[in-house]
């Protein structure tokens, strides 16, 4: 069913031209004729893909173009994908995804700044059968709660640390982060950000790989659909590696923040491409080892 | 019935064991570490959970999301280790999450002293952290209390969906007395709100205290409120020493209700009619009581081992009615019972009332 919001979103910015004077004007498209029912549920059409069923049917406070809905939407499928929804305990941060609960249908606290790992921790060794995941951005994972991030994953605690790296304080609109960027102009580093007074950018993934208690660790990113399809896989990784008990899943996600980065959400992936990757390098930094992947395989 | 010569940390941490107590998430501070190394060994024999946190901090949101998975949590620490809480617990009592607080006071302010004070009792009853909230807090006064009021700070918290703080001190904490097990059971309730996983029957529960828009903040404030009106008309608790002839109350509460309670035996002695009011819940706190008492009494005094706070509860009590005069050691310094009969009598005698 099409909600009011949706036709809105169906509206469509168009350039006409004057065919005497040859002028181009913007003009919005808004009688866009919407099918009584949608097309997907037209006989011809085959379904190929829909929301996951966990994932609350509500518009999302997000602003066009951010990165945090996608991912998620990814945990959210993964969570379909391996029917896990009445295990599943997740934590939202303080941040953008502070609304995660009212998205995911899942079972969620949500925990003061910082210290969602904590509050993970409290839920997890109570449940160990559960999967237990927060949800964290960088302002929250990498400053505030640098400490409980550390030490969580240094006690191997089995659970999923989500991370959604978009090297800006979103929330409260675009400060210097921890991971900004080199030169990064930030609302509080309105030159851009310099290392005399600010150090370089915060690896975490790098940094807490090197922690016994880090089972997995991945860099993933979502500006395109090979990215996005090897993040969904970490996600769905870092669900299924719990059964193990053998440590901390951490999943970094490079994000954007267009409203921030004051860039359209096409230029703020392009930015991804072009300059977060260079500080952020894609790809897996600590991955299980072949007897744990034939354990795991046991386990099913 | 079993009676055992325990520290009071160590009863307390018995009986959190025997009270049901599944997780309890701390870090070592002295005067009550021993609460933590009491449980880091019992603990896992009744498959319970114990951990030992990174800070306070970490601690109490530990217990935030276990007390929100439903089950019975708990932490202690004291005094600046509890101020580091503060964020947690405006979270907890935001939530209504259901958990036990523990403070065994220790002087300030800042690092202090290890010795014992009871410069936390604002904090401990005005709300201490951030926002509208107040914890439901007992005031134990021997080793016996440390352990039995576990059991009813369990069962409050759970009745109330409330924090519950015990407030002690570091003399009841550190010293020895006997103290007998058994004579209460835990009482677990269902709490069909806890994120346990979410089955196909119920709707998805969460835990939170966010409410952005502000009419739907304002409900859930009022809420709050009409609920700490219902603790303070049904969970007030108190103990009367010698009030039914009173011409003098002294008001005190923990350690100093005991040094208090030698005091007015001496002044018995010497004939002055003195009698004592001890608030075993400082929130909600016996206002009532206090302003019966103003009615036939002459005067109140009120000892405490800080500059002067709960004083203020007990002058806002009276309303004027009788003088209030207050009496106060600081920096882990403790009167004697000769020192609080002299300042009576002085001011007795210098004041006619107090
Ligand atoms: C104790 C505390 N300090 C500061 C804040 C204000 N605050 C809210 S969100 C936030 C930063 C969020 O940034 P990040 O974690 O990167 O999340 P994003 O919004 O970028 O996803 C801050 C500083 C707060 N809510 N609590
Ligand atoms: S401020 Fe940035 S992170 Fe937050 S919703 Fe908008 S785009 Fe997303
Ligand atoms: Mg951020």
């Amino acid at each position: 069913m099409q909600s009011e919001e949706h036709l809105l979103v169906d509206e469509q910015l168009i350039t006409v031209k004057d065919p005497d004077t040859g002028k181009e004007t913007d003009t919005v498209l808004t009688d866009i004729e919407v099918p009584a029912k949608p097309r997907c549920l037209d006989d011809e059409y085959e379904m190929v893909y829909h929301k996951p069923k966990t994932m609350v049917d509500v518009s999302m406070h997000y602003c066009p173009g951010c990165a945090h809905s996608q991912f998620h939407k990814l945990i959210m499928e993964a969570v379909d994908e391996l029917g896990i929804q009445e295990q599943t305990i997740g934590v939202a941060p303080v941040g953008c995804a502070v609304f995660a609960y009212d998205y995911m249908n899942i079972d969620m606290s949500e925990a003061a700044h910082g210290r969602a790992t904590a509050t993970a921790t409290g839920i997890k060794r109570l449940m160990p059968d559960k999967y237990v995941f927060t949800y964290q951005g960088d302002g929250d994972l990498a400053a505030i709660g640098t400490a409980e991030t550390i030490h969580t994953i240094n006690r191997g605690e089995n659970i999923a640390i989500f991370f959604m790296n978009n090297a800006v304080y979103g929330m409260t609109s675009g400060q210097m982060a921890p991971t900004s960027l080199v030169g990064m102009k930030t609302t509080t580093s309105p030159t851009g950000r310099n290392v005399a007074d600010y150090g370089f950018p915060i690896k975490v993934s790098e940094l807490i790989a090197q922690l016994p208690g880090a089972f997995y660790v991945t860099r993933q990113a979502m500006h395109n659909p090979t990215a996005v399809r090897k993040a969904k896989k970490a996600i769905l990784n870092a669900f299924k590696y719990q059964k193990l008990h053998k440590g901390t899943c951490f999943v970094e996600v490079i994000g954007n923040c267009p409203s921030n980065w004051k860039l359209t959400p096409v230029e703020a992936n392009k930015f991804i491409d072009e300059s977060m990757v260079k500080t952020f390098p894609l790809g897996d930094i600590k991955l299980p080892s072949t007897e744990d992947l034939k354990l795991l395989e046991q386990e099913k | 019935m079993e009676t055992k010569l325990m520290k009071g940390n160590e009863a307390l941490a018995e009986a959190a064991i025997q009270a049901g107590c599944d997780a309890y998430f701390g870090y070592p501070i002295t005067p009550q570490s021993e609460v933590l190394e009491y449980l880091a060994l019992e603990m896992p024999k009744h498959g319970r959970i114990v951990l030992q946190a990174e800070s306070e901090v970490a601690s109490i949101n530990m217990v935030y999301g276990a007390a929100g998975a439903g089950f019975r949590s708990m932490t202690s620490s004291s005094s600046p280790g509890i101020s580091l809480m503060q964020e947690g617990i405006s979270y907890i009592a935001g939530a209504e999450l259901p958990c036990l607080i523990v403070n065994v006071n220790r002087a300030g302010p800042g690092l202090g002293t290890i010795q014992p004070g009871q410069g936390d009792y604002f904090q401990s009853t005005k709300g201490g952290g951030h926002g509208d909230y107040r914890l439901i807090v007992l005031a134990p006064s021997s080793v016996q209390e440390m352990a039995d009021f576990v059991f009813l700070g369990f069962d409050l918290a759970d009745k109330y969906r409330n924090p519950v703080l015990i407030l002690s001190d570091g003399a009841i904490g550190q010293m020895m007395e006997k103290v007998t097990f058994g004579k209460f059971k835990p009482k677990k309730i269902d709490k069909p709100w806890a994120t346990t996983g979410k089955t196909k029957d119920r709707e998805r529960n969460y835990i939170t205290s966010l409410h952005i828009q502000p009419e739907k903040l304002e409900i859930h404030n009022r809420k709050l409120v009409a609920k700490y009106e219902e603790i303070k008309k049904n969970e007030v608790r108190f103990e009367e020493i010698h009030t039914e002839d009173a011409e003098y109350i002294i008001v005190a509460y923990g350690l100093c209700a005991r040094i208090c309670h030698k005091a007015i035996n001496i002044a018995r002695e010497k004939g002055i009619k003195v009698g004592m009011l001890r608030p075993i819940t400082l929130f909600p706190y016996p206002s009532e009581r206090l302003h019966e008492l103003a009615e036939t009494a002459k005067s109140m005094l009120t000892v405490e081992l800080n500059a002067g706070q709960m004083v203020e509860d007990v002058r806002l009590a009276v309303n004027g009615k009788v003088p209030v005069e207050f009496y106060g050691r600081m920096g882990g310094m403790l009167p004697n019972p000769e020192e609080i009969v002299e300042k009576l009598e002085n001011l007795i005698h210098n004041n006619h009332a107090i």
